[in-house]
């Protein structure tokens, strides 16, 4: 699903070399309700943001929170209604990873969230070339599946969510 | 006489030959021993040696000839430094022809020849010669490794001292040919070579001469320009320590190319070992150019350096929000701090950018990224001190630096605020910088910040922590700024007080007693910070306000951590205490005194938080006295609760007599608790007066079944006590009454309870000093364990044991706290444990799993990994366990082996998997986070032996993702997203 041929990863040339870097959010407080037994902690905003913020740019040593690709403002959460809505914004409008980025957001939610959750992930309106076709492949269960299953990429994939050493 | 002499020389040299035999015919190793020892001893001389070879050095059998030149080899090796000048000549001469040697002969001469490079008495010139023919007659780089090895010790160690002039080119390519290392060793590799070792014993090798830098240094730029990761940290690393030897002279030529390398390594890398490694050769490159002596028509280069390293740099400095920005300012920091005119240089160049800058830009996050980098460059200035006032550079930039930081502390970012008062802090540091004026302003802010709300408390933490440094270096500044200001917030707090509560002013009143007590950095200021803190102590027992009990004890730790800042300072630690403490006894002993009207607050005083609090004020005034100044005041406190001697204290009219042993009201005997905070915290050769007469009524206390927590502390007295008793009949005396009172007591009666709490803390204050009566006591203990009433506290105790008190028996507090303690126990105690656990009967086995769980958690993990094979079935067991503590404890003692000793745990990863997975939805929070934590754990294992397992954790991890705690689901999303990875492609 992601075009395949030059310009990939690993051809050696940046597409956005010198990319405008964003602090990282600090480890998530722990609060005294977090670590009382009885009182439930709803899976909110933060926690999703947690879940993602983290994971690696497919061409940058850094990570999807320090490019501003994810932003806690775009997650909404329903724990109630079990759904979770993600816009990632791609560092250039015509970023070529656009598509990987919101497989690795997708594929790192699949891993991390309770089953009973809806998943939409697609990229903040107006911010990529080509908006619509990235989101129709993210949205596309059967695309995503297959895509899985290509060894090259669900390479790239795990190294996106693989801790940084 | 010279004749006897030679004659005892003679005797023994029959026993010589014998030896000779047996080694080079016998093929005997142990004769070579005796033979170096002899010689050592002087009973024969290296000469004789040679005679007694003699043959077997011609002999025409190549195996004969080496092991004979072997002999001599290994007698140089040890005995090289007896030689004589005219014998290591005709040594030389000796093994240079044996290079010429069989090849099976090589391998011992070039040992003795390395043996020789060792001489002191080497004659000039010998070394070119040894060299020479080494290179002649031998293919080194054909050697097998250990002979190359020889080789490249005996090039190392005439290099030390000696001339190499005619070889260097050559002496550089042996050498050099190996470098980058690029070896592994092999598995099972019986000399337990590492890279490591490889890589800086050649680094050493060519980083000894500065004649091999013309070679040298284009190879390392070759190798920094190349694809391999560990081919460039290893050049860095080896220029950085060329660094060492060179000077101008070497690096001039290459001076372009190398910046031009390092440049590119620390803006283009993703790895930070290479950045790290980029930076410290560009400091010590810049520091070697500055360390140059040069001629005084010379040119020098560190100018021009820094000049190319500027102009590459500085442009970036003014893009913040760009990714180039911090590796700039890295590279010019990593110039700037390699000496004090680089250090001018660069930031005479870049302060004033940066400043324009900070103005140019508006945003706040982009302010910070330059104030940051001021921030980086000021500290620096810190590294050297300047002679000459009017030299130092920072005094010209100091009042736009001074504004600038004020402008930072005023924005709204409470970011750009913290860079803001770390800046601060750093100018402060700086020797007469600041003027009087800068200071009242920064005292102000300081003041304004130490009060801001809670969602800024990084930054209120942080201005906390610059008031105390700076007051240490201005205390007439914020002894006439700061501290009025407070006095007037605390008085208006106490107002406040009488007239009821309102949560944002309680809150105010914290943040005062704070600043307060962070500010008392400076002798002179404590002696106004302290009256304040004390009186506002006194003014809440006047009984008109209502403080509740977190009010109190924010009062007693303000005055702990002003008695920790006097602890560095003698004289205020005298100060402190006489002042503190008879203070602190009043307030106690007047509240508990029985009157008709009790206000809220006296009872507040004698509540075993506060009384908690008051026992860390009383400890932390007392561990740093001296012995005499502790034999003044224990000469009036310990007759105070003997004797109700109250004629020391500040306001001492009371009701009735103190006597907390002898009279029956509880709220004077919890007064024992301060007594112990203050006996427990004095230097061990302080003589305790009436000492019998304390240790019979705390030991009588101690078993009073009325109190639990006046029991307890006379306990914990007692124990703190005795384990700084020196041995002997004193001490076996008190430990006699304390056994038996405990025997008593044990036996079934009322106080059983209060009788193991003496046991108790009697075992630990042996255990920790290794006293001989410990395992005695311990037994006692653990025979508790399957007691019906007491075993589960028995359990518990174990806990006691293995950890760190806070009030008594510390190491600060001067106890005999021995190291290995925890080690010790360990060995003496686990196999009965484990032994008792066998053998008790189902209803107790817990108790011991317990204890050895309490004993196991303690212990450092190091220690615990050897003993791992027999406890480990153990602990599988002890995680079917029911008790929560068990579990608990068990699963953080396997978390780590997990870590550290895959290969044992793999043989029970079946058990391990099923006993985690269940526990991972245990009802006790802390124990699913550390079953989770296990699981991730699981992870080290081999893959191979995981894979089987991964679709089934995959599946089980799925519903604590669903958990209804947070800490809980993000344990479970770390250990699933590495089950996920695992022998997956990319990971």
């Amino acid at each position: 699903m992601v075009g395949g041929g030059g310009g990939g990863v690993g051809s050696g040339l940046l597409e956005n070399a010198n990319p405008l870097i964003y602090e990282r959010s600090g480890e998530r407080p722990v609060t005294a309700g977090e670590e009382d037994e009885q009182v439930p902690d709803s899976i909110d905003a933060r926690e999703i943001f947690d879940l993602i913020r983290s994971i690696n740019d497919p061409e940058h040593p850094l990570t999807l929170e320090e490019l501003n690709v994810v932003e806690q403002v775009r997650v909404q959460v329903s724990d109630p209604e079990s759904t979770v809505a993600v816009a990632f914004t791609p560092t250039i409008p015509h970023c070529s990873m656009a598509t990987l980025i919101g497989l690795s957001i997708k594929v790192k939610l699949l891993r991390s969230l309770p089953q009973r959750f809806k998943m939409d992930v697609h990229i903040t309106p107006g911010t990529h070339a080509s908006e619509h076709a990235v989101n129709k492949q993210l949205a596309d269960k059967e695309r995503v599946a297959a895509a899985l299953e290509n060894t090259h990429l669900l390479e790239v994939v795990n190294q996106c969510l693989s801790a940084r050493s | 006489m010279a004749a006897a002499a030679a004659l005892e020389a003679v005797a023994p040299t029959g026993a010589l030959w014998g030896l000779v035999h047996d080694f080079v015919m016998g093929q005997q190793e142990g004769p070579a021993d005796q033979v170096v020892a002899d010689v050592k001893s002087g009973s024969y001389t290296v000469l004789q040696v040679v005679e007694a070879l003699g043959s077997s050095l011609e002999n025409p059998e190549p195996r004969t000839r080496a092991r004979g030149i072997q002999l001599l080899s290994q007698v140089l090796l040890q005995c090289q430094s007896l030689l004589l000048e005219k014998e290591v000549v005709h040594l030389i001469l000796f093994y240079e022809n044996r290079l010429k040697d069989h090849h099976l002969v090589i391998p011992s001469v070039l040992q003795g020849l390395r043996a020789l490079s060792l001489c002191v008495a080497l004659p000039p010139g010998l070394a070119v010669s040894v060299l020479k023919a080494v290179f002649q007659e031998v293919h080194v780089q054909s050697l097998p490794q250990m002979d190359r090895h020889t080789v490249y010790s005996i090039i190392t160690n005439f290099m030390q001292t000696r001339e190499e002039g005619p070889f260097v080119e050559e002496l550089f390519e042996v050498t050099s040919c190996y470098f980058p290392i690029d070896f592994t060793p092999p598995p099972n590799d019986p000399h337990g070579i590492q890279r490591e070792d490889l890589i800086l014993s050649l680094r050493a090798v060519l980083a000894s001469t500065p004649r091999f830098a013309e070679f040298l240094l284009p190879l390392l730029i070759e190798k920094v320009d190349s694809e391999i990761l560990s081919a460039k940290l290893d050049s860095l690393q080896t220029l950085n320590a060329c660094c060492a030897v060179y000077g101008q002279k070497e690096l001039k030529d290459f001076l372009p190319s190398l910046w031009a390398s390092i440049r590119r390594e620390v803006f283009q890398t993703a790895s930070e070992r290479v950045e790290a490694d980029g930076l410290a050769a560009l400091h010590s490159l810049t520091a070697c150019l500055s360390r140059s002596v040069l001629r005084a028509d010379a040119e020098d280069f560190l100018d021009s350096f820094l000049s190319n390293i500027l102009q590459d740099c500085r442009h970036h400095l003014c893009e913040p929000d760009m990714k180039l920005v911090w590796p700039s300012a890295k590279l010019l920091q990593a110039a700037a701090g390699a000496s004090a005119r680089a250090c001018d240089h660069i930031t005479s160049n870049v302060l004033p950018l940066l400043l324009e800058q900070f103005h140019k830009h508006s945003q706040s996050n982009q302010r910070r990224t330059i104030l940051e980098m001021i921030l980086g460059f000021l500290k620096l200035h810190q590294k050297w001190s300047y002679e000459d006032k009017d030299e130092r550079p920072l005094n010209g930039f100091k009042d736009q630096l001074c504004s600038l930081v004020f402008m930072a502390l005023t924005d709204p970012s409470t970011q750009l605020q913290l860079v803001g008062i770390r800046t601060l802090a750093v100018l402060g540091a700086q020797p007469d910088l600041l003027s009087s004026g800068d200071l009242e302003l920064a005292v102000g802010h300081l003041y304004r910040l130490s009060f801001l709300e809670e969602d800024s408390q990084s930054c209120r933490v942080a201005a906390l922590e610059a008031s105390g440094a700076l007051a240490a270096l201005y205390p007439v500044a914020f002894s006439s700024h700061l501290v009025p200001k407070l006095a007037e917030e605390l008085r208006r707090g106490e107002l406040d007080l009488t007239r009821g509560d309102e949560p944002t002013k309680c809150s105010r009143r914290l943040r005062c007693l704070q600043a307060l007590s962070a500010a008392s950095t400076h002798p002179s200021i404590v002696k106004e910070t302290l009256p304040l803190l004390l009186q506002h102590l006194c003014q809440m027992n006047k009984g008109n306000m209502v403080a509740g009990t977190s009010e109190v004890i924010a009062v007693c730790q303000s005055l702990q951590q002003v008695a920790e800042k006097c602890q560095r300072d003698p004289e205020s630690c005298w100060y402190f205490h006489q002042t503190a403490l008879p203070c602190l006894l009043a307030l106690a002993v007047q509240a508990s005194m029985p009157e008709k009207e009790h206000s809220v607050l006296r009872k507040v005083l004698l509540e075993d938080e506060v009384l908690a609090a008051m026992v860390s004020v009383i400890g932390t005034a007392t561990t740093h006295l001296s012995p005499d100044l502790a034999a003044q005041s224990v000469a009036r406190i310990v007759p105070l609760f003997l004797d109700g001697n109250i004629s020391f204290l500040p306001e001492n009219s009371f009701p009735c007599r103190f006597q907390p042993f002898q009279d029956g009201s509880s709220g004077q005997r919890r007064l024992v608790a301060l007594l112990m905070a203050f006996v427990c915290s004095l230097p061990r050769n302080v003589e305790i007066p009436q000492l019998n007469q304390l240790m019979r009524e705390l030991v009588e206390l101690s078993c009073c079944p009325s109190c639990p927590s006046s029991s307890t502390a006379a306990a914990k007295c007692f124990a703190g006590l005795l384990n700084k008793l020196p041995s002997g009949q004193q001490l076996d005396g008190f430990l006699q009454l304390a056994v038996d009172r405990v025997e008593a007591g044990l036996s079934p009666g009322p106080c059983r309870s209060q009788a193991f709490t003496l046991l108790l803390w009697v075992t630990k204050a042996l255990v920790l000093r290794y006293h001989p009566l410990s395992s005695c006591l311990t037994d006692r203990l653990m025979g508790l364990l399957s007691d019906p009433e007491l075993g589960p506290a028995a359990a518990d105790g174990f806990s006691l044991l293995m950890s760190d008190c806070t009030d008594v028996l510390t190491r600060a507090g001067h106890a005999e706290v021995r190291i290995m303690f925890r080690q010790r126990f360990f060995t003496d105690n686990v196999p009965a444990l484990v032994q008792g656990f066998h053998a008790a009967s189902q209803d107790v086995k817990p108790n011991y799993l317990k204890g050895l769980s309490h004993v196991l958690n303690r212990l450092p993990k190091p220690v615990l990994l050897p003993e791992l094979p027999t406890l480990l079935s153990l602990l599988l067991e002890a995680l079917s366990c029911s008790d929560c503590v068990v579990q608990l404890s068990t699963l953080s003692c396997l978390q780590p082996l997990l870590l550290e000793a895959p290969q044992v745990m793999s043989l029970h990863v079946d058990t391990l998997v099923t006993k985690f997975l269940n526990l991972s939805s245990s009802p006790s929070m802390a124990v699913r986070i550390a079953a989770l934590q296990c699981m991730h754990a699981l992870t080290r294992l081999p893959t191979p032996v995981l894979l089987p397992y991964k679709p089934q954790v995959i599946r089980a991890l799925a519903k604590p993702l669903d958990d209804k705690k947070r800490l809980v689901r993000k344990e479970a999303v770390s250990a699933r997203g590495e089950w996920f990875l695992l022998g997956s492609p990319g990971s």
